[in-house]
């Protein structure tokens, strides 16, 4: 899919035959975590459409730096599918890391699926290690990733 | 970025051409324990070295205990670890299991309904009746039917119980079992494996289509290719109509995937097993992390086959609601049900013994020989129906499983048309408005939840399924029966 013009600088689709390919930016890696988490909203719906009514925190943690990204999209997939809550805003809270443990903390806000109101697109099915590349630079983050579809 | 090169294998894949049908990739460097297999023709192999379909298959042949080689059938397209339209087998004793080589949607299948009416009686009812299954099975996304609630309970029953228990509570008929792959109920079901993620993501999915490839299809039968096997299947003419659904686990089976990934990771290193990729995660087949992931793997296969149940279910209902008669009057049977993303442990021949092992199906159906007993009795005369589902818009085949399949292929053939075209580039090309209208000016009936997906499902993004079809009957691998064309289409 193409990228609409509004994200440009926080995520992009690239090709891929089968599946959904993100590549998400930030300044940080906690803004590149909010838009990993923004790109894969997008990939469902119209996140413009989904106000921020509701506010829920998300905990997140992981071994190590893939997994810990992967954990953050899954954790949100399983909230949309299990309390179908659609999600817009994404803000990460807390951030510690030590070499064997990750720990994030987020505030999301979003509201409940309409389909009357939310446009449906495809439903991820889930989050892979496909091609997973995280690139930390001094002043920019780079995540890539492959949602199955 | 240089998407094209980007998409490459890492590495060029040798090949030797073994007839037009079959290339060897062999065993051209140390960690590759058996040499590689592709059964294609010329263009469908043109096709996979676009991508990383031929560096994967090489992959695949590092697991310990592989047998013969790894598989690429004529689908076969790069997937997560292994590629999708993948076989191997491995040492029941000495092998591994790889949740890669089985993918994110276990039990991903089609089921397909075979109806006493012609495509002539159902014409003018199809648009109500297509409108009504789109009302009673849910689809795209966030789908979840109201008044099928089931507790934590039942699902844990349903998913060792499989099909056998949702008929116990009415839905479908006594001999609808006895039509799916391992009876639609897959020993060794053990929900204490499947983690509370996962549970919770399966009970408001149950009896829910989802979204992307998956479909439900009112078709007619197009051609018949082998009167005899087609009318042991209950296909006895040009025209009768068909019921097809196409989907699998949901988020149930996706959890179980990715949280086992989890698992093997660690096993991997617990095990010391050398892979060319971390994708490819597995362990002994004798170990703990294993046995855990294939018990909850048949939780999910059971769950897979159960959502297939619930569907078919409510498509009987809907002919009711809409011809005011039982569906039984219109034959409605099931034909079979057919597993495309599996483990299973089966007794293949190899090096001239009898061998238990591990049979892995990516993206690749089953295709017993006739004889065979695990494939139904009214059945056994001829062989297991093999269903291949088309892209929306395009036939599908019911083929028949033989010998040759057992010989070459551990008893398996392809299983879809498989996508040569990026999302992106489909819905660039085509807007979802047009494919409906297109499709509807063919005498289709589309409903679909989201154009996006119409537009990204255009059947010109997917390789030809009637070229699929052809070269697994080329090869023999499973032999035409019928060919189906949709009349309308039900899409997430």
């Amino acid at each position: 899919m193409d990228t609409p013009e509004k994200f440009a600088g926080k995520f992009e689709f690239l090709e891929h035959t089968a599946d959904v390919y993100i590549r998400a930016h930030g300044k940080t890696m906690e803004e590149a975590y909010e838009n990993a988490a923004l790109a894969m909203f997008e990939v469902m719906t119209d996140t413009d459409k989904v106000a921020q009514t509701q506010e829920e925190t998300v905990e997140v943690e992981a071994e190590d730096q893939y997994a810990l990204l992967y954990n953050w999209l899954e954790a949100l997939l399983v909230k949309f599918e299990t309390e179908n809550i659609l999600y817009s805003k994404f803000q990460i809270t807390s951030w510690e890391e030590t070499a064997e443990n990750f720990k994030i903390k987020a505030k999301i806000w979003g509201e409940k699926f309409d389909a009357q109101k939310h446009p449906q697109k495809v439903a991820v099915k889930a989050v892979t290690y496909h091609r997973m590349v995280i690139i930390k630079e001094r002043d920019r983050v780079i995540l890539e990733f492959i949602l199955d579809i | 970025m240089g998407e094209s090169e980007s998409r490459r294998a890492p590495e060029e894949i040798p090949l030797e051409k073994v007839n037009d049908y079959a290339w060897r990739i062999p065993k051209y460097k140390s960690g590759m324990r058996v040499p590689g297999m592709v059964f294609a023709n010329e263009a469908l192999l043109e096709k996979m070295k676009t991508d990383r379909t031929l560096w994967q298959c090489t992959n695949v042949t590092w697991l310990p205990g592989i047998y013969k080689h790894a598989i690429t059938l004529p689908d076969g397209h790069e997937g997560y670890g292994f590629p999708i339209g993948g076989v191997a087998a491995t040492d029941y004793d000495n092998g591994v299991i790889s949740p890669g080589g089985v993918g994110y949607d276990i039990n991903c299948g089609v089921r397909l309904l075979a109806t006493t009416l012609t495509e002539k009686e159902i014409r003018p009812k199809l648009a109500p009746l297509a409108d009504t299954i789109f009302r009673n099975v849910p689809s795209g996304l966030g789908s979840r039917r109201k008044d099928l609630t089931i507790s934590s309970a039942d699902l844990d029953r349903l998913v060792v119980e499989g099909v056998p228990w949702l008929i116990k509570r009415g839905f479908g008929w006594p001999e609808d079992a006895e039509h799916c792959e391992e009876q639609g109920c897959m020993a060794n079901a053990d929900p204490d494996k499947v983690s509370s993620t996962a549970k919770r993501r399966g009970l408001t999915q149950i009896g829910t289509l989802g979204s992307g490839n998956h479909f439900l299809e009112v078709q007619k039968v197009d051609k018949i290719y082998n009167p005899k096997t087609a009318k042991a299947f209950g296909i006895t003419q040009e025209g009768q109509v068909t019921v097809m659904i196409h989907c699998g686990s949901r988020g149930f089976g996706h959890q179980v995937c990715s949280d086992y990934l989890r698992v093997m990771e660690h096993a991997v290193q617990k095990y010391k097993i050398t892979l060319p990729d971390r994708e490819l995660a597995c362990a002994p087949g004798n170990s703990n992390e294993a046995r855990d992931y294939f018990q909850a793997m048949a939780c999910a296969v059971n769950y897979a086959f159960s959502n297939r149940h619930a569907i078919m279910h409510w498509v009987r209902q809907s002919f009711q609601q809409v011809f005011h008669e039982p569906p039984e009057k219109f034959g409605l049977k099931l034909v079979y049900d057919v597993a495309h993303n599996i483990a299973k442990v089966e007794t293949h021949k190899i090096d001239g013994g009898e061998k238990k092992v591990w049979v892995h199906r990516k993206g690749a159906t089953r295709a017993f020989p006739a004889g065979h007993p695990d494939i139904p009795a009214d059945y056994r005369s001829e062989g297991q129906p093999v269903l291949i589902p088309g892209s929306m818009g395009t036939s599908s085949w019911v083929l028949v499983g033989s010998q040759k399949a057992m010989d070459l292929t551990f008893g398996s053939t392809a299983h879809g048309a498989g996508r040569m075209m990026s999302r992106s580039a489909a819905k660039r090309q085509y807007w979802g408005g047009d494919i409906k209208a297109a499709l509807e000016k063919r005498g289709i009936v589309v409903r679909a939840a989201s154009a996006s997906v119409l537009a990204e499902e255009a059947d010109q993004a997917y390789k030809n399924v009637d070229v699929v079809a052809d070269v697994s009957d080329k090869i023999g691998i499973a032999t035409k029966v019928a060919r189906l064309v949709p009349l309308a289409v039900v899409k997430g």
